[in-house]
């Protein structure tokens, strides 16, 4: 115990408090601007880092890495444009809010939601991390499967206005996932012969056509302002906020644990988790229409959830060596170049670094809380303040080097454009984007679970059983079917009733 | 504050982001064409320092992903010749994508000019540490009597895990099931989780996961410094020393004094004893192949895969 003391104290260093601090304030901004992501923030980092002492080093990497997601929050919120595909979700409720002028509420909602999100996935990360690990382990291709087809149902709770088109864009987005290099069997599937598409569409690039080319078009189309302001500019709503996500507890706690745990699964990443949370929390709201309108509740429930996934991911980054979010792959390597071993000796032989680093992301994570509500006012601010001649450029700038920076290559801010042009048309006939993307996303994981969980049961001669007689598979099919049927069941129910009641 | 000072204010602060990009492509760049936290991309970072001590000069590190390495190598005779830009090559993969995809790979192995291999990670056979089998011998006796149970994890189609599994079974006269997945850590998952009996996977994988893992075999030429324990194929009887080469390459318009040059920076980078401890800890084997060894060294390459390709039938 004196040991796990003196970890939390060294972590209290003057320098590691500062680089904490600087690492949030740089991971906001990245993670804020459209296409530069929290893998690329901390990639560019790890040189500086190896000049630290190796738990610094983790400290500033975790640091980014925690505001970088936060910062998400703020382009989905401000120009319905997820910074990063794990706030996606947040676009669903966050715009309509800043649309309304609740943005700075909205804001201030987001920032409370992923410092809760954030604390709750650090100290399941400080406690529960072996045993956690070893239940990752029980996600085969089988569950991975059944775990993208249930987010795939919840677009259907998801959806905004017209149920049929949201799932034809889903069926778009699956058809796009297929685009590439086949993972299993190695395939040439829709390439046209261009060489870029052989990796498959790069989803960052076509998320940000998709969402934010519309918002931009329609900007400059339409007169007035960008978002209304509220009343009372100047507050940052605090006492709401405060009061509106207390009142909320118990679904903010859900979305924490809701994103620690499909944190923990390697490959799903806080897109899964924020998706499954919203729509969690929307069959169980009482404000079910509200959803999709500027509900608060949503906004809660996407973003403690993405945030907790920080905490879950390095679960079985640090104790299985499997990185469980790209970002987390990089800060392994870093891990690795410094002669750090990971898994099960690292909380034992090597735990002061571990403790060290897990203290740090603690400190980082309370820190967001200020900084966020601050830094959160004033870009909410400038956001309605600058006039819209200006706006406009400086995000059409934003997204050519987003879309840039993600390889490196010409090619995507092409490609971002292209998307665009089929978001504006697709958003004009009543076509959401985010089906399309969660529909481009969940698809790679679905298909390859698929197809090796046919392998593997084709060499057991038994595929039948190994799709359905797992518990965990169980458990997925039971949620799947629920969401598909429960809402018809509880019409023809309540139908009944009123029959019944009728008569009598 | 006036809209006059705002404007400024958003300037100076694309003024500041710009300027970080340009001062992080300072000095030389190093262009891995995967995404950061692989093996090309750990072990670049590992000598950077050591590039920085010898030449007084910053190695960046920049990603171009995409198509397994295609993206990047389709590009490479567009970027600077003078030496200010090279790009990490690896061994199966630029001899087999334009074995495997044609025209559609985007480039030819001939256009990548590579100057130096600096180490590779040799192909290994490991099961899960509570695992029935304790030897190669085990494992194909259970393949033996049931042709096609046993499942391969591993990263990729015809990768080189995958090409492992097809020379193992020719070689060895078994019939296994290869599972895809993506990437090294989705393969060492599914060992872990039990749901494949073994993976096809690389040495390191081993260094990573310690005693989670029992590394059966491994295609070097001899055993390993780190598993001295561990038999190589050949010690066995099998005649299979593969993996994955990890190198660089100039654009082929780069004169033959700049292609010298880099491959003596990196060969001195090699001959460091401590960054060869370091390489060797995590499984690396480091190889000395420069710039006057290379031409041979790929004939012999591309011979042994395009055998391999013959069995998978992807040419004639």
């Amino acid at each position: 115990m004196t040991n796990i003391f003196t970890d939390f104290l060294s972590s209290l260093s003057l320098i590691n408090l500062g680089l904490a601090f600087s690492g949030v304030l740089a991971g906001i901004i990245i993670g804020a601007l459209p296409g530069l992501s929290a893998t690329m923030a901390v990639a560019i980092l790890v040189p500086f880092t190896f000049a630290l002492e190796p738990s610094s080093g983790l400290i500033v990497l975790g640091a980014i890495y925690t505001g970088a997601i936060f910062g998400g929050s703020w382009s989905a919120i401000l120009i319905n444009t997820p910074g990063t595909p794990s706030a996606v979700a947040t676009t669903f409720d966050g715009y309509p809010l800043a649309k309304k002028g609740d943005g700075d509420l909205a804001m201030s909602i987001s920032c409370i939601s992923s410092f809760i999100g954030g604390i709750i996935g650090v100290i399941c990360l400080a406690l529960f991390a072996p045993p956690l690990a070893s239940i990752s382990l029980m996600f085969g291709p089988t569950e991975y499967f059944w775990l993208a087809v249930l987010g795939l149902t919840l677009i259907s709770t998801l959806a905004e206005g017209d149920n049929i088109k949201s799932l034809i864009g889903a069926c778009l987005g699956l058809l796009l996932s297929m685009v590439g290099v086949a993972v299993v069997g190695g395939d040439m599937r829709m390439t046209w012969n261009i060489s870029f598409l052989n990796s498959g569409i790069e989803i960052v690039s076509a998320m940000i056509g998709l969402f934010c080319i519309p918002v931009i078009l329609d900007l400059t189309s339409m007169k007035g302002k960008h978002l209304n302001e509220s009343e009372t500019p100047k507050s940052l709503r605090l006492k709401e906020s405060f009061f509106l996500v207390f009142s909320k507890k118990f679904q903010a706690v859900r979305g924490a644990l809701i994103g620690t745990f499909i944190g923990i699964l390697p490959g799903a990443g806080g897109s899964i988790a924020s998706i499954v949370s919203y729509g969690e929390a929307k069959r169980s709201s009482k404000n079910k229409d509200n959803f999709g309108k500027g509900e608060p509740e949503g906004l809660i429930a996407s973003e403690t959830a993405n945030n907790a996934t920080v905490g879950g991911g390095f679960i079985p980054t640090l104790c299985l060596g499997i990185p469980g979010t790209p970002p987390d792959a990089v800060i392994l390597g870093a891990l690795l170049v410094q002669g750090i071993r990971t898994g099960d000796t690292l909380f034992t032989q090597q735990s002061s670094i571990v403790y060290t680093f897990i203290f740090g992301l603690f400190l980082a994570t309370i820190m967001l809380l200020p900084l966020g509500l601050l830094m959160g006012r004033y870009a909410y601010k400038s956001i309605i303040k600058i006039p819209r001649e200006i706006l406009i450029p400086i995000i059409i700038f934003l997204t050519i080097i987003g879309s840039y920076s993600i390889q490196n290559n010409i090619l995507n801010v092409y490609f971002m454009f292209f998307f665009g042009l089929i978001g504006w048309i697709l958003n004009r006939a009543g076509f959401k984007a985010s089906p399309i993307v969660l529909g481009l996303v969940l698809g790679q994981i679905a298909e390859q679970g698929f197809v090796q969980s046919y392998i593997i049961g084709n060499a057991q001669e038994n595929i039948i059983a190994n799709y359905f007689a797992k518990p965990i598979s169980i458990v997925l099919v039971i949620l799947i079917l629920m969401g598909l049927f429960l809402p018809t069941l509880k019409k023809i129910y309540n139908k009944k009733r009123r029959n019944l009641n009728d008569q009598r | 504050m006036n809209l006059k000072s705002k404007i400024i204010k958003i300037f100076a602060i694309f003024a500041f982001l710009l300027s970080s990009i340009n001062v992080a492509s300072a000095g030389v760049t190093n262009i891995i064409p995967f995404g950061p936290g692989g093996e090309s991309d750990v072990t670049a970072r590992m000598q950077q320092p050591y590039y920085k001590n010898i030449y007084n000069d910053d190695m960046t590190v920049q990603y171009k992903p995409g198509g397994g390495g295609s993206v990047g190598w389709s590009s490479l005779n567009d970027e600077k010749n003078d030496g200010s830009v090279i790009m990490g090559v690896n061994l199966p993969h630029i001899i087999m994508q334009p074995i495997a995809k044609g025209e559609k790979a985007g480039y030819k192995t001939d256009d990548v000019n590579v100057f130096a291999f600096f180490h590779y990670t040799p192909d290994a056979i490991l099961v899960e540490a509570s695992s029935p089998y304790k030897s190669l011998k085990d494992l194909l006796s259970y393949a033996k009597s049931n042709p096609g149970k046993l499942t391969f994890s591993g990263s990729g189609t015809y990768s080189a895990n995958h090409l492992l599994t097809i020379s193992l079974n020719k070689k060895a006269k078994v019939k296994t099931t290869y599972v895809p997945f993506k990437g090294t850590g989705a393969a060492v998952q599914a060992l872990l989780g039990k749901q494949v009996v073994a993976e096809a996977g690389y040495s390191t994988v081993a260094a990573k996961q310690g005693s989670k893992v029992r590394m059966l075999a491994v295609a070097s030429e001899k055993r390993l410094p780190a598993f001295p324990n561990v038999p190589t194929f050949k010690e066995l009887g099998y005649n299979i020393v593969s993996g994955a080469y990890r190198g660089y390459a100039l654009p082929k318009s780069a004169s033959k004094a700049t292609v010298k040059e880099w491959s003596d920076r990196i060969m001195k980078i090699n001959s460091d004893p401590s960054f060869k401890q370091k390489m060797e800890d995590g499984a690396f084997v480091v190889v000395n192949i420069g710039h006057n060894k290379i031409k041979k060294f790929m004939r012999d390459q591309k011979k042994a895969n395009k055998a391999i390709a013959k069995d998978l039938g992807l040419i004639k």
